[in-house]
C-alpha cells in the first residue's frame, strides 16, 4: 500500500480561500463601470427613485473596486479563479461539503470497511457502483441529472492507515471531484467519520446555486449518507420503509365489506356531515 | 389485506392493500390478532401531525403471530405470540444502550426531516407520519415488524390479548409518566386527562407510592372510572375552577407533581383555552397546551411535570416564569417502550392489574373509520376502542 503524505489534503481545493476577493477581474470591471453610471443617473434624477437607483450603483462600484460580494460570499461562491499554474487538469472546488457523524465502531473497522471503495454505493444513495481497478485506482458510476449517468476514474492520492483517506477524479471526468475520510476515536463514544467533498458541476457554479436554492442541498444528501453508514455498521442494515404497503400502492382499493355499507359506516357518514367544517 | 388508511382530516378508510414482505434481515411479519385505536392516533385523525400521506396506514398499538422471520432474526420464531413496542429500536446505538429507546439513532430512514423540526430525529414509530419514519402501523391484517429481535414481547402464557395488547404502549407510557415524577412516600399526583394513558398513569402512580392521586377532566364516565377503577379523587374541570380546587385539596401546599396526560389538544373553559383554539384554527399556533399551562401554575414549589401527552410543535403563551420561580422539573418524551414491557408484563401475570378494564369499545376492523370517530367525539362514553382484523 503506498501512500504519499507529500500531497497535501484536499482541504486545499475548498472555498476556504483566505482572499476577501471573491469576484473575478471582468466582473469587477463591469460591477465599477456599470455601479457608477448608475449612481450619477440616479442623482441626476432627484426623486425617491434616483436615490434608490444611486444606493445601488454605490454597492456595485465597491463591489467592483474592492473585489468582494456578499451575496457570493453568503451562498459561498466565488467568480475568482485562476488556472491552476500548470495548466493540469481543473480542481474540484464549485461545491465544498463537510459533514461527520459518530458511529459505535473502532477507527480500524472503519477505515477497512471505507477503503473498499465498492462498499460505498450501499450507504451512498447517488452511486451506482464504484469498481476497484488496483491498489489506488477506482471506476465510479453515479446517477447524474435527468436520469444520466455520470463516471469517472478516481484514485486514492493519500491515506494513512486507520485515520484518512483521500481521493481525486482522474482526467476526463464528467465530474471533477475530490473527497477525503478522517477517522477520529472518540472513547466510549466509538468514533467520529468525518467527511470533506468537493466537487464541479457541468454547469459551474450557478448550477450549484440552483441546486442548493431547489432543494437538492448536497450537504443534507451527504448527512443522510453517513446515517445509512452508520445504520449498516451499527445494526447490520439500513432503514427502510421502501416496499412496504399503503393506501397508494399498486393495487389498493377501497375494502367493500358488503354489498351494502354497514350501519357503523351509516352513522359515520352522517355524523362526518353534521361535523365537519 | 385490510388496513386501516389515513386521507386526510377526519378521514380514514379501510383499504384491501397488499401484504407487508420481509425488507430487511431483522424484519419480522406478524399477523395481527388484536390492535386498538390510540388517542394519539386522534391527533393524526384532526390533522394536528405533520408530514402525513394519503394512504399512509395507521395503528401502533397491536399484537399478534409471528408468521415470517427475516435471516437475521434469532430471538422469536414463526408461531410466536407478540406484543410489539410502538417505537422501534435498533438495541445497538449509544441511546438503546443507555434504554433512552424512543430516542434510537438508526431506526427513522427519514430522520433529515424529524432533525429540520427538532434538531435531532428521534427513533421510528409506527404509523405515525414520515417525519417519524413512515413506518406502515398495525391496523391492518399483516404488519412488518423492523428490528424484531430487539422490541417484540413473547407471551407464553394463558394471558388473553386484551390483557397483554397496552403493554405497546399506554400501559407504558402512563407508567413512564408516574416514574417520571419520582414519588415519594405521602405524595399527591395530580392528572390532567383522564383518557387511557390518565388512566393507567392513576394506577402507576399508586403502584409507585403515590398517597393520593388527583384526576381531572370533564367526562363524567372518565371521572368515574378514574375513581371507581383508579381510586383516584376527581375534579370536573367543566364545573369547579381547577387552580383553586387542587390548592384546597392540598392543605394550600400544591400537588407535589403534575402529569399531563392530554397534550396538544387540550380542551378547556377558560381565556387561555379560547385563545388556544382561536390560534390554532388561525393557524398561528399549531399546539393547544392549556392543560399544560394549568399543570404547571398548580404545580407545587420544587415540583414536578411530567408530560406523556404529545406534542407536535410549538407552544404560545408558555408560562416560563411560574415554571422558573418554583424551581420546576420537567420530564417528558416518547415511551421507553422497551424498558417497561417485561417489568410491567410480570404485574400482569401476577395479577396486580387487569389492563383491559380501559376497554370499553370491541369493534371489526373493518369498522374502523367508525371506531375513530366515536373515540374522537367520546360517544357512547367511548374511552377505549379494540379492533378485530
Amino acid at each position: 500500500m503506498s501512500f504519499n503524505s507529500e500531497i497535501r489534503a484536499p482541504e486545499r481545493f475548498a472555498s476556504k480561500k483566505t482572499s476577501s476577493v471573491n469576484v473575478g477581474e471582468i466582473e469587477r470591471l463591469a460591477s465599477a463601470v456599470a455601479g457608477g453610471a448608475l449612481a450619477v443617473y440616479g442623482l441626476r434624477q432627484r426623486s425617491i427613485g434616483g436615490l434608490c437607483l444611486t444606493l445601488a450603483g454605490t454597492a456595485l462600484l465597491h463591489r467592483g473596486v474592492t473585489g468582494h460580494c456578499n451575496t457570493y460570499q453568503a451562498f459561498g461562491i466565488t467568480t475568482n479563479e485562476r488556472k491552476s499554474a500548470s495548466g493540469e487538469a481543473p480542481v474540484a472546488r464549485d461545491v465544498h461539503v463537510e459533514k461527520a457523524i459518530a458511529i459505535d465502531k473502532s477507527p480500524e473497522e472503519l477505515f477497512s470497511f471505507w477503503r473498499q471503495f465498492d462498499n460505498l454505493p450501499r450507504f451512498m444513495k447517488h452511486l451506482e457502483s464504484v469498481t476497484c481497478s488496483g491498489v489506488n485506482r477506482s471506476h465510479w458510476v453515479a446517477k447524474g441529472p435527468a436520469g444520466k449517468n455520470v463516471e469517472w476514474d478516481a484514485e486514492i492520492y493519500n491515506e494513512k492507515p486507520n485515520e484518512m483517506i483521500a481521493w481525486r477524479s482522474l482526467e476526463g471526468a464528467d465530474i471533477v471531484n475530490a473527497g477525503s475520510v478522517h477517522f477520529k476515536p472518540l472513547g466510549v463514544r466509538g468514533t467520529e467519520v468525518k467527511v470533506v467533498l468537493n466537487y464541479n458541476l457541468p454547469g459551474g457554479k450557478i448550477s450549484a446555486l440552483f441546486a442548493k436554492l431547489f432543494g437538492s442541498e448536497p450537504g443534507q444528501m451527504i448527512a443522510d449518507d453517513l446515517r445509512r453508514l452508520k445504520q449498516i455498521l451499527e445494526t447490520g442494515e439500513a432503514a427502510t420503509i421502501d416496499g412496504q404497503p399503503s393506501g397508494r400502492a399498486a393495487g389498493a382499493t377501497p375494502h367493500q365489506s358488503g354489498a351494502k355499507p354497514t350501519l357503523a359506516e351509516q352513522t359515520l357518514k352522517s355524523r362526518a356531515a353534521t361535523t365537519r367544517g | 389485506m385490510k388496513a386501516l388508511c389515513w386521507f386526510g382530516k377526519y378521514d380514514v378508510r379501510v383499504y384491501d392493500v397488499p401484504e407487508p414482505k420481509i425488507l430487511n434481515p431483522h424484519d419480522a411479519i406478524i399477523k395481527v390478532t388484536t390492535t386498538a385505536i390510540c388517542g394519539s392516533d386522534l391527533h393524526l385523525y384532526d390533522g394536528y401531525i405533520p408530514t402525513m400521506e394519503k394512504g399512509d396506514i395507521l395503528g401502533h398499538e397491536f399484537m399478534g403471530e409471528v408468521v415470517e422471520v427475516g435471516n437475521a432474526v434469532k430471538n422469536i420464531k414463526v408461531g410466536n405470540r407478540v406484543v410489539v413496542p410502538f417505537t422501534i429500536a435498533c438495541g445497538k446505538c449509544f441511546f438503546c444502550k443507555q434504554e433512552k429507546w424512543s430516542a434510537c439513532d438508526n431506526t427513522n430512514p427519514n430522520a433529515g426531516m424529524a432533525e429540520t423540526l427538532y434538531g435531532y430525529s428521534g427513533s421510528g414509530l409506527f404509523g405515525y407520519s414520515h417525519m417519524m419514519g413512515g413506518y406502515a402501523g398495525g391496523q391492518a391484517e399483516y404488519v412488518r415488524v423492523p428490528f424484531a429481535d430487539v422490541g417484540p414481547i413473547k407471551i407464553e402464557n394463558g394471558l388473553t390479548d386484551e390483557q397483554v395488547l397496552f403493554l405497546s404502549d399506554i400501559f407504558p407510557t402512563g407508567y413512564m409518566a408516574a416514574e417520571n415524577c419520582n414519588i415519594k412516600p405521602g405524595d399527591t399526583v395530580a392528572i390532567w386527562g383522564c383518557g387511557p394513558v390518565g388512566q393507567f398513569a392513576i394506577k402507576s402512580a399508586f403502584m409507585l407510592g403515590a398517597e393520593r392521586v388527583i384526576a381531572i377532566d370533564e367526562a363524567p364516565e372518565r371521572l368515574r372510572m378514574a375513581s371507581e377503577s383508579g381510586g383516584a379523587e376527581t375534579i370536573n374541570f367543566a364545573e369547579e375552577d381547577v387552580f383553586d380546587r387542587l390548592k384546597q385539596m392540598t392543605a394550600g401546599l400544591g400537588p407535589d407533581s403534575c402529569i399531563d396526560a392530554v397534550g396538544l389538544e387540550a380542551h378547556g373553559t377558560t381565556v387561555d383555552a379560547l385563545y388556544d383554539r382561536a390560534k390554532a384554527a388561525l393557524m398561528l399556533a399549531t399546539d393547544r397546551p392549556h392543560a399544560l399551562r394549568q399543570a404547571i401554575h398548580a404545580c407545587r414549589k420544587g415540583g414536578t411535570v411530567s408530560v406523556p401527552g404529545v406534542y407536535g410543535a410549538f407552544l404560545d403563551k408558555f408560562p416560563f416564569g411560574a415554571a422558573f420561580a418554583k424551581g420546576l422539573t420537567f420530564k417528558m418524551g416518547q415511551t421507553h417502550v422497551h424498558k417497561y414491557m417485561k417489568p410491567l408484563l410480570e404485574k400482569v401475570q401476577d395479577g396486580e392489574i387487569d389492563p383491559s378494564f380501559v376497554i370499553t369499545h370491541r369493534i371489526n376492523l373493518a369498522d374502523a373509520p367508525a371506531g375513530y370517530a366515536t373515540f374522537k367525539n367520546k360517544e357512547q362514553d367511548c374511552i377505549k376502542v379494540v379492533m378485530k382484523p
